[in-house]
């Protein structure tokens, strides 16, 4: 799938942003570089560019660095450089480090985020990379010339920022390694998920809840290795009344879970689509406070806050549903296709 | 002598056209205030003696009474205030400590009240707690740093102890020998109807009361009172007392009057021996000392109760919370100065210690910077006064509050601040029978549950105001809160911004 369909899906869904963040999230784009980590990175300045270029030299063996390739669109102006870098740790200092690869590059970008002025790293997987802008998501997705990427997985936002200012960096998707969230909604237990998270060596900089919800699903999924079901029933998690109806086991285990990750229940309105390498996760808060549809047709999975934004993709569809609040809608692509 | 006197500093009013003579003013009074002169057939007032406890305004079936504060008084001075001058008369009389009792009455900054609550307005929905599920449960307790897994790949559910509370809430301790038999009996009942727990405080546990084990609280103080192996397996948590916000550094006394039969036995005392608990525990002279008697109890308990630590509020609380937190025990109880008590000396009480608003921020952020918040619970007392004190209390990072005062006004109480006599006219901090009994546990324990449930209904209502759906996501979310009229260092001690920002 190249990049054209979800950008035209963005455009029915022109009136849910107002121009001051748009972005996307492509899985699979980088398949001659599938073994390196994707690092895209705005850089305020060429002085920004070259301080932090020596940093990531010191700690990681650059394989290919080039800006991203852009069009010159009037509806995109003010634009930072934009770089891309193909790195793979050294392995003397991962060794000296004893972390493993991930762990590390997750550290380098905190680094980079929280230390060097003028520096912001939006995208760091493997095969995958994230593409984000002040504007329209579908001049967004233009300026990126995303067209020319075919991948497997896609994910898009437009945003109407409320509690932040539009910036380049502040556009979803977020990202860290190859987790991406994009999120529709507001959360109120933004300064408990993030004060708790934060324990772990995550920086909050951007003062954006869909920041933290990043970070606390890497934190659930590969620190704390839980699955994507039990990272739903943290974040979202059953209520009480609900868990006290399951089956023993289960309550159990769902009990445990809230007692353990309390701090990470998020309230407040959320829907959010969790990008990851092989597939996607799609949640909402446990009282179903946004919209969000899911579309089904042969082997394809669509998944929008809007039915409209689906038929465009898909006008023929073979199921459409509405999932439960709290209830996970979990996509994995098959085996081998990524 | 002549200059020890001092006009007495209430008036008793009474309205003569009012007054039917009925007497019961003067049953009420046990400190003497009222006298019926059966010869002369009038009532006699001897305000000297008013501890202006209301107790016979409440009771005087044709509200013929009024206590009020006399004009009277010394020459006005700023420096040299009323109180402070009758000090130094009383003392210059006796040569002694002076007394006070409950909490410190001093206008120190209020922080509860300087701070204040967010609301959802556009952005974000206010949730309703009369149509959506509104969730107050919480669980105090270590939590793991990682999740195990078993051979199959199942989470291995198997937890630390934990304190279940319905509410956020719990009882704090007040001792059998503080308060009264059926003061107790009034915070257990409804500590348990209220899915919560309440705190025997350090004089052992009444065989009655062994009942409500699972709402109770039991207490290992310095004096040891009471302490065997059953009462500790009887609670559902241990709470070792290292101090209280009202006297930190102070240990305890009950005077030998005020131990009974019942309170002999209760204790493990002889009867009319006076219950000293030394200032420190004399087997804790250092953290390390702490983390064993910590252990033992859990030996004792076999490692199916939390421990409690408990320490009052004082310069350094951030650096002896870690200590706390790396001590083994699973919940940190912080007990700000201006918490109550039934006896204290007044300068300690009134000087010593730091606000509870103040340490708690302080702590919670001291133990995240550590990295080990999620290693201990944090409970916090030392005047909680309503739902929303409990709110910005949980906003600041409590995962719970200690309510002592509240309780004993929902009982009856006061606050005429004079434990210390043992003549509590409301039948709670008293041990003389004809007094005790004017307490009626059941409607106390109805007046407990009315307050806890009212305060239930209010947390919900602000919980949903902010779009919170469960108090978990309120537990130091200090953007919930601003400040106002806070200078900068204490915005930034409470780590909250000033309202406007």
């Amino acid at each position: 799938m190249t990049g054209e369909k979800i950008m035209q899906s963005m455009v029915p869904m022109h009136e849910r942003s107002n121009g001051l963040g748009g972005g996307f999230a492509g899985y699979g784009i980088y398949p001659e570089y599938r073994d390196f980590f994707a690092l895209h990175i705005f850089f305020n300045s060429e002085s920004s560019r070259t301080e932090c270029e020596t940093y990531l030299r010191t700690t990681l063996e650059i394989v290919r660095s080039e800006t991203i390739p852009t069009r010159t669109i009037p509806e995109i102006t003010d634009e930072p450089l934009i770089w891309r870098y193909f790195v793979t740790p050294l392995r003397s200092v991962l060794s000296s480090m004893q972390v493993d690869e991930r762990e590390f590059m997750s550290r380098i970008v905190m680094r980079i985020n929280t230390v060097y002025k003028g520096a912001y790293v939006f995208s760091s997987g493997k095969n995958m990379g994230v593409f984000k802008a002040v504007g329209y998501p579908e001049d967004v997705g233009r300026f990126y010339r995303l067209e020319e990427y075919e991948g497997y997985c896609w994910t898009a936002h437009g945003r109407y920022p409320t509690n932040t200012p539009g910036w380049w960096g502040g556009a979803h998707p977020f990202a860290l390694l190859d987790y991406t969230i994009v999120h529709n909604g507001e959360i109120s237990s933004y300064d408990a998920n993030r004060r708790y998270i934060e324990m772990f060596g995550y920086k909050c900089t951007l003062q954006t809840d869909t920041e933290v919800i990043t970070y606390i699903a890497d934190y659930l999924l590969r620190k704390q290795g839980l699955t994507l079901e039990e990272l739903a029933n943290v974040i979202a998690a059953p209520f009480w009344s609900t868990i006290s109806r399951r089956e023993a086991d289960e309550q159990q285990r769902l009990r445990y879970l809230r007692t353990v990750f309390s701090s990470l229940l998020i309230t407040g309105p959320f829907s959010i689509v969790l990008g990851f390498e092989g597939g996607l996760m799609a949640l909402n808060d446990r009282l179903k406070l946004r919209s969000m549809v899911v579309g089904e047709k042969e082997d394809m999975v669509y998944i929008a806050s809007e039915e409209s934004a689906i038929r465009v993709m898909e006008p023929e569809l073979e199921r459409i549903y509405a999932p439960a609040g709290g209830e996970p809608v979990i996509v994995r692509v098959k085996e081998g296709a990524y | 002598m002549g200059q020890d006197y001092m006009y007495p500093e209430f008036e008793v009013v009474r309205r003569e056209d009012r007054c039917i003579r009925c007497g019961i003013c003067v049953k009420q009074c046990a400190n003497g205030v009222h006298t019926w002169d059966k010869q002369n057939k009038i009532l006699h007032i001897d305000e000297s003696k008013c501890v202006n406890c209301q107790r016979c305004v409440c009771f005087c079936p044709v509200h013929a009474l009024k206590i009020v504060k006399s004009e009277a008084g010394f020459r006005e001075n700023a420096n040299w205030d009323n109180q402070t001058m009758k000090e130094v008369y009383l003392q210059a009389k006796t040569g002694g400590v002076l007394l006070s009792s409950m909490g410190n009455p001093k206008p120190y900054p209020i922080y509860w009240d300087k701070l204040l609550i967010n609301a959802s307005q556009v952005t974000n929905p206010p949730i309703d707690p009369l149509r959506e599920p509104m969730e107050t449960r919480v669980f105090l307790g270590k939590k793991p740093a990682t999740v195990q897994r078993d051979a199959e790949g199942k989470i291995c559910c198997q937890l630390e102890p934990q304190l279940e509370l319905a509410i956020p809430v719990l009882f704090s301790a007040m001792s059998y020998g503080s308060i009264s038999y059926n003061a107790h009996a009034s915070l257990a009942q409804a500590a348990k109807e209220l899915g919560i727990c309440y705190n025997t405080g350090e004089g052992g546990l009444h065989e009655d009361f062994y009942a409500y084990g699972a709402n109770t609280i039991v207490q290992v103080a310095s004096g040891r009172f009471g302490v065997h192996e059953d009462y500790l397996n009887a609670g559902a948590a241990i709470e070792i007392k290292m101090g209280q916000g009202a006297k930190p550094g102070i240990g305890g006394h009950l005077p030998g009057t005020k131990v009974g039969a019942d309170i002999s036995k209760t204790r493990m005392i002889p009867e009319g021996s006076d219950a000293i608990s030394p200032a420190p525990h004399h087997d804790i002279y250092s953290i390390e000392d702490l983390r064993q008697l910590v252990y033992s109890l859990k030996e004792a308990t076999r490692y199916r109760k939390p421990v409690i630590v408990k320490v009052a509020a004082v310069h350094n609380i951030a650096a002896i919370a870690s200590g706390i937190a790396r001590s083994g025990a699973d919940i940190i109880a912080i007990d700000g100065f201006r918490g109550g008590t039934g006896a204290a000396p007044t300068r300690i009480r009134d000087n010593v210690g730091i606000p509870i608003e103040l340490a708690l921020a302080a702590v919670d952020q001291r133990l995240r910077d550590e990295g080990i918040r999620n290693q201990v619970s944090l409970i916090v007392g030392g005047s909680i006064r309503s739902s929303a004190d409990v709110v910005k209390a949980v906003a600041l990072g409590a995962d719970a509050c200690y309510v002592g005062t509240a309780a004993l006004l929902a009982l009856g109480c006061h606050l005429c601040r004079s434990c210390q006599t043992g003549k509590c006219n409301w039948g709670i901090a008293t041990q003389r029978q004809e007094l005790t009994e004017r307490l009626d546990p059941q409607e106390g324990c109805r007046r407990l549950v009315n307050l806890m449930t009212a305060w239930k209904h209010e947390i919900k209502e602000m919980l949903g105001g902010m779009g919170i759906n469960s108090i978990e996501a309120l537990r130091g979310n200090r953007l919930m809160l601003r400040g106002i009229g806070l200078n900068q260092k204490e915005l930034e001690i409470l780590g909250v911004y000033h309202a406007g920002e």
